[in-house]
């Protein structure tokens, strides 16, 4: 339990799907062949970590920020412009990271701190607006950024596909830098994700969740609530560059699409509100489903679509188009927020029977 | 109180003109770094004429979130559907609107407009009573309702028209400028700064000049007093809220026209744009609204022209500055 932080799933059933998950996770360099297998499973780790650091905001603090990606994003660059003008070496690996997590880290205590002096509704709007007006600065700063195009670069010498760890003959599995890319996304994914889970269930995250039940009571005993939502802020923008920085190393790649653009913004919201807001475990669920309902239920949407087309029905093809599967998924967020609120997460712990371990509100 | 106290005239509230010479002040000021007095005209024509355009999408949502407090981030959505509803009268009368002649080509723009106002309120009665009646009163289900709203409005869009740019054309007669010496205003830009004009002398009457705006402005004050005197504010606010979103759907075919090309990806420009002017002219004021849609265009046109590469970041200096000076917005007239 230490290593949960004394905040378990409290279901059998979630406990149950986790622990499939992260088993399925673990082994997916061996189970499931293919780099399309390790891609999904790459981008479900980085994810879960990007996810559940947006809980950090929307679930404990219910403030909505629509700037994570740009966060998200300044790691992924950072990197990608350290390794892309430095060489692939450790060095600008280094350089990457002690450049882009202050940098994040700084920003979020900058619009924390000016959204301090407007109003609190305001703050979903102008982190939309800054969030947005990086991006065109990103697209624009081309001789930094590579423009629209991004940037794409070597790995150092050890994370390449080339370099073989251990070779097939010893195991019968071959183990190479492509694989230990992978296990570093995942270990790195899992320890933030476990020490987001400390952050919550230490007296601050308590303090935390007093502010989003009432800001104005938690004040009232004395908590300097404009202290710790610029902490939360500040937390959660370094656990978010930190997760750009992994996407990029896997990818070998950072640009606006991958990284900057307000679609992954609302992914993101979709994976924390369809995992379930306030539980952290919500975002491994959360991540997990979106990512391989994008990769997956697209081929199944392109096999309804052509058998609606062939049928003569009007209007579903399009409907059932494999580039139309966030409709579907959007109707999904819209019914989560109305009627499970709390994700599946929170169903899953409602239907376990103790009801009161369930949520608060 | 006696009928004598009755009939005194009620005191005056005090006019706070600062914001308003906010917009002349800047369009001042840029006169000698802008250099040419003729592309100074230019620039302020196509400022008012983005501003004007800008002003009629945001009205709505402003006054949405004064009234009832709801923070409708699908907004842009109703601008979308606007444009991509016009498309639908547009292009089967592509010869009327080719046709050089101001009448033929009105006729057929005029009644696409109405459509897209129609389907876009009609879309806001769907919204108000699907997405946002459920969630009254919590800011971060509103933001998560609407959102999710906008997602599906606009795959909704790619799944009936699909997802390419669509061409719409600006009619003949309407191309070209007027030319006064070495001044050249465009002859959309002229009608576009007249059909905001008339929409704000519009709302501005029904606001100061009917019961209706009485209880509106009423309610943007103190929810709970009109409650009180027995006033279904409710209705009001779905009336207020389908009128926003016509109004949006109006300023979408505008925008579409300006650009002259149709993408459901435009709505997510335009929030970003709509949501600094409504927070630079302050939650819930019409007149804040204007100030800060021309403000921002001017902005994007003067600094566009100046230092291009500030185009966008530009607005959000705006409205850092604005917010510096006050915290609220140009105009606070919401108690919250």
């Amino acid at each position: 339990m230490m290593i949960l932080s004394g905040d378990p799933p409290r279901s059998r059933v979630l406990t149950l799907v986790l622990v499939l998950i992260i088993l399925a996770l673990a082994a997916t360099p061996f189970l499931f062949p293919g780099a399309k297998a390790l891609n999904v499973a790459a981008k479900i780790c980085v994810f879960a970590a990007l996810v559940a650091s947006y809980d950090l905001l929307l679930g404990y603090t219910g403030s909505v920020s629509f700037a994570h990606t740009m966060f998200y994003g300044i790691g992924s660059y950072a990197i990608a412009i350290a390794l892309y003008g430095m060489g692939p070496n450790w060095a600008a690996v280094a350089t990457g990271i002690v450049v882009g997590l202050p940098l994040a880290a700084l920003l979020a205590l900058a619009i924390g701190l000016f959204s301090l002096r407007v109003a609190a509704i305001f703050f979903a709007m102008i982190t939309l607006a800054v969030a947005s007006a990086f991006q065109v600065l990103a697209s624009q700063l081309s001789w930094l950024t590579g423009g629209e195009d991004g940037r794409s670069f070597q790995l150092p010498e050890l994370l390449r596909p080339g370099t073989v760890l251990i070779s097939k003959n010893l195991f019968g599995f071959e183990v190479n830098g492509r694989i230990l890319t992978y296990y570093l996304v995942f270990a790195i994914s899992a320890v933030m994700i476990l020490a987001l889970l400390r952050v919550v269930n230490s007296p601050f995250g308590r303090v935390l969740q007093a502010i989003r039940e009432n800001r104005f009571r938690a004040e009232a005993l004395g908590f300097r609530t404009v202290f710790h939502l610029t902490y939360a802020n500040c937390l959660a923008a370094l656990v978010a560059a930190s997760a750009g920085i992994l996407n990029a190393l896997w990818l070998r790649y950072a640009g606006p699409d991958t990284s900057l653009s307000f679609s992954i913004m609302l992914d993101i919201l979709l994976m924390v509100v369809i995992g379930g807001m306030g539980t952290i475990y919500g975002a491994i669920i959360g991540a997990t489903i979106f990512i391989l309902a994008q990769n997956y239920l697209q081929s199944l949407m392109g096999v309804a679509s052509k058998a609606a087309s062939e049928a003569g029905l009007p209007l579903l093809p399009g409907l059932l188009h494999p580039d139309r599967w966030l409709l579907w998924l959007g109707l999904l967020f819209i019914a989560s927020v109305y009627f499970f609120p709390t994700g599946v997460v929170g169903r899953l712990r409602n239907r376990g029977g103790d009801k009161s371990a369930g949520t608060s509100h | 109180m006696t009928e004598l106290a009755a009939n005194d005239p009620l005191p005056k509230p005090k006019r706070d003109i600062a914001p308003i010479l906010l917009p002349v002040a800047l369009a001042l000021v840029v006169i000698p770094l802008v250099g040419s007095p003729s592309t100074w005209l230019t620039l302020t024509a196509a400022s008012l004429a983005m501003g004007m355009m800008i002003f009629i999408m945001a009205s709505g949502l402003t006054l949405v979130f004064g009234l009832m407090d709801v923070l409708n981030f699908g907004h842009g959505a109703f601008i979308a559907v606007g444009a991509y509803v016009a498309t639908l009268v547009l292009a089967p009368f592509a010869a009327s609107i080719q046709a050089d002649s101001l009448w033929t080509n009105l006729a057929v723009l005029a009644p696409a407009a109405l459509l897209s106002m129609a389907v876009s309120g009609a879309l806001g009665l769907i919204v108000e009573r699907v997405l946002i009646l459920p969630v009254y009163g919590q800011h971060l289900k509103q933001i998560l309702m609407t959102t999710g709203g906008l997602i599906v409005a606009e795959q909704g869009l790619y799944a009936l028209w699909g997802p390419q740019i669509i061409p719409m054309p600006l009619p003949t007669s309407l191309r070209g400028s007027f030319i006064f010496g070495d001044v050249a205003i465009a002859k959309y830009r002229v009608l576009a700064t007249l059909i905001g004009l008339a929409v704000f002398i519009a709302i501005q009457l029904v606001l100061n000049r009917t019961k209706l705006g009485l209880l509106i402005r009423a309610g943007v004050e103190n929810r709970e007093m009109v409650e009180a005197l027995g006033y279904r504010i409710r209705r009001l606010f779905l009336g207020v809220f389908m009128t926003g979103s016509a109004l949006a759907g109006l300023g979408g075919v505008m925008w579409a026209l300006y650009r002259e090309q149709v993408h459901a990806s435009m709505s997510d420009d335009l929030t970003v744009l709509i949501f600094i002017v409504v927070i630079i002219g302050g939650l819930g004021s019409i007149g804040g609204c204007f100030i800060g849609a021309i403000l921002v265009a001017m902005v994007a046109n003067y600094g566009g022209f100046l230092v291009p590469k500030l185009a966008l970041v530009s607005n959000i200096l705006l409205m850092v500055a604005i917010l510096m000076w006050r915290p609220r917005g140009l105009y606070a007239v919401t108690s919250r």
